[in-house]
């Protein structure tokens, strides 16, 4: 069979920001395959030069909009270690909790919104309304809690504004963390329903292999499958990197199919994301979390890319339990009003967490009066685009038979499994036949 | 009558804006039903080039992006900016406190930065490139305020935007105010509609929603005055959304 293939999407949909994929194979011969990154660069680099250490924050936090808590959490840490200041155990508590409810939200998003259209065979989530009424109502309704509890831990659903040095600007009340975690009692049953949905269609998800090093943040002390404190690791590497360190890991370098940097480790590309993290750190998974990962054959060492969406529903389930634990804690410990006094100083420090796409690094340099005087910011998405990239050149030959509608299907899924938030890495995503 | 053709675009910005037409939850089902979404690339895969309202998120960045907008205005019998980055240019203006772009690049790409590909020009605000019938302010914008306007738009009612600044809002709510607690906080001059919702969480007015039309600098420099600050430290504060945009000195 002659498999002439020629796939051109110019900005591939149901993803946040602009990229392109391009394939042109004649007689099964692939001439050009390259996932490219057209999005507008935005130089968040220079906006913040000059600007004061207490504003950082404010201006990151735009770099995207659904993951706004992270970037926030990410610019906040790397002002405290560069200015030595320290945040109470509560106030990291809390900030931890803000975090798991942006995980919560951007998971649902992708897992809800952009991705099961797919399993279900239709363009969008709107069809899937009649087709899957119950299920997109669930969605909705994990949707809004996720967002209810960031209005209430970061005053407001994007963009937080609870978030300074050294702390927080207002806490919640115990009766509002009290009520909360109720609510998130009660949601578990809606993810096991979710997830049996999923499962459902689970056929759906391609089968495809590719070994691959998966980068994402590790925490030993206490272990903690963790999205906000540790270091760095990976499958390929037994030991931890300091996140002071991070350029060792991720040896960013210009390419000129895309706006956004591309990274490298110990081999030509690398992931990161929820497979990342799963594969360093499922044994740290919450019970319910390992439960829903067997449902689906989940485990440690999985190397197909298109189940990163059914890790993010694990941890989900992980944030939900999580969450409910440590509001316990917050409540027996009694919350206290806390006042926070901090004075600028010279320094330069990073600061790392997970956004729900992957380990996000942000590096400031700060003069005596805490004028920011040098910025260095490391997105998950540009960290993925290497590893998009290497997964297009084993797939596309195994799958050049299936006809052009099935690869342009298959290549744009395996955009889509990456949840890759292309307003970070600049803003970009297409995929483009080219004919 | 048939139902409106309502297409969504995105420049350069966040997609924030957009996650709260998506945040609107249950409510969307209730647009759907007023009006037929043709586009929006963020959450379908759909694409349509017939539309009666366009809504645009985003700044102005590249000349191709310039072209782009002025096609969806060609298009469009109405267009709504979407959120700080298209109304007053927002955060992205802060590039444009650099006298040369070259050097903006450098900053990000290093010696990578002359690559074609990378080109870049000051920000602008959607209504410097095309004209604009409707604001939505804010970043992100208010769930509430973007469902009224487009009520507003469908029954072919003006919207009524406040004209006056955050401080109205925040007072009624009985906040304490910020500038006691050492926060140079802009609501002296900003619109209000927001509810003066970061005050209240504690944390100072940044200016998402641009200067209110005719704001009291008078009573601005008392405030300055009365704390014993410089002008330059409202200047600092009034550069993150407010680059470039008039007034932009207080003399």
């Amino acid at each position: 069979m002659s498999s002439t293939v020629n796939v051109n999407v110019h900005h591939v949909t149901r993803v946040e920001g602009h990229g392109n994929i391009v394939l042109n194979a004649t007689d099964g011969k692939i001439e050009k395959l390259e996932w490219q990154v057209p999005e507008a660069p935005r130089f968040f680099e220079a906006m913040v030069r000059g600007r004061s250490y207490e504003d950082i924050q404010t201006i990151v936090s735009r770099i995207c909009g659904i993951c706004s808590i992270t970037h926030s959490l990410a610019s906040t840490k790397a002002v405290e270690n560069a200015m030595g200041i320290e945040v109470s155990e509560q106030a990291d508590k809390i900030r931890i909790l803000m975090h798991y409810s942006e995980q919560l939200q951007s998971h649902i998003l992708h897992v809800g919104y952009l991705a099961a259209p797919d399993f279900f065979g239709v363009p969008s989530v709107v069809p899937l309304v009649a087709k899957a009424g119950d299920a997109v109502k669930t969605i909705i309704g994990l949707h809004r809690l996720a967002n209810e509890w960031s209005d209430l831990i970061a005053g407001r659903t994007t963009h937080p504004v609870t978030l300074r040095p050294g702390g927080l600007t207002k806490i919640p009340t115990e009766s509002q963390l009290r009520e909360l975690q109720e609510r998130l009692k009660k949601c578990v049953p809606d993810l096991k329903a979710v997830a049996e949905v999923l499962l459902s269609v689970a056929e759906h998800i391609p089968s495809f292999d590719r070994e691959t090093e998966y980068v994402a943040l590790r925490q030993d002390d206490p272990p903690t499958y963790t999205f906000y404190h540790g270091d760095i690791t990976s499958t390929d590497y037994d030991g931890t990197v300091p996140v002071n360190d991070w350029k060792t890991v991720a040896n960013e370098y210009v390419n000129d199919q895309s706006t956004a940097k591309w990274t490298k480790w110990h081999r030509g590309s690398y992931a990161v994301g929820a497979l990342a993290r799963f594969n360093n750190n499922a044994e740290l998974l919450s019970p319910m979390a390992r439960d829903v990962a067997k449902m689906f054959g989940l485990k440690k060492g999985c190397c197909n890319p298109y189940m990163n969406t059914i890790a993010q529903v694990v941890e989900c389930v992980h944030v939900v339990e999580n969450s409910i634990g440590l509001i316990d804690q917050l409540l027996t410990a009694g919350l206290k009003e806390e006042t926070v006094r901090v004075s600028p100083k010279a320094g330069k420090a990073s600061g790392c967490v997970e956004a729900p796409r992957g380990i996000l690094f942000h590096e400031y340099e700060f003069d005596r009066k805490g004028h920011c005087v040098g910025a260095d910011i490391c997105i998950p998405t540009n960290q993925n685009h290497a590893s998009i990239q290497d997964d297009f050149e084993k797939l596309v030959p195994e799958i050049l038979d299936e006809g052009e509608d099935q690869v342009r299907r298959k290549l744009e899924m395996l955009v889509r499994s990456y949840d890759p938030c292309i307003s970070c890495s600049t803003h970009m995503l297409d995929v483009t036949f080219v004919r | 009558m048939a139902k409106p053709k309502v297409a969504i675009f995105d420049f350069a910005c966040c997609e924030g804006c957009q996650l709260q037409i998506v945040n609107l939850e249950e409510e969307i089902l209730d647009l759907l039903g007023v009006a037929d979404v043709v586009e929006w690339r963020e959450a379908m895969s759909e694409k349509c080039d017939a539309y009666d309202i366009a809504i645009v998120e985003g700044s102005i960045t590249r000349l191709e992006d310039e072209e782009r907008v002025k096609l969806i205005r060609s298009r469009a019998k109405v267009l709504i900016a979407l959120g700080a980055c298209a109304t007053i240019g927002g955060i992205n203006k802060l590039k444009n406190n650099f006298d040369d772009m070259d050097e903006v690049k450098k900053c990000v790409y290093g010696r990578a930065a002359h690559r074609s590909h990378l080109r870049t020009m000051p920000t602008k605000a959607v209504d410097e490139v095309v004209q604009v019938d409707y604001y939505v302010h804010g970043c992100p914008i208010d769930r509430k305020e973007f469902t009224y306007i487009v009520r507003c738009l469908l029954m072919g009612k003006t919207p009524e935007v406040p004209e006056y600044p955050v401080c109205v809002e925040c007072k009624a709510k009985g906040n304490p105010c910020l500038w006691e607690y050492d926060q140079v906080c802009l609501g002296p001059i900003i619109r209000a509609g927001c509810g003066a919702r970061c005050p209240s969480s504690g944390f100072r007015c940044f200016g998402c929603r641009g200067y209110v039309d005719d704001p009291n600098v008078e009573a601005a420099k008392d405030v300055i005055d009365r704390y014993s600050l410089d002008i330059d430290d409202l200047r600092t504060k009034m550069v993150l959304f407010g680059s470039q945009q008039e007034p932009t000195t207080y003399e």
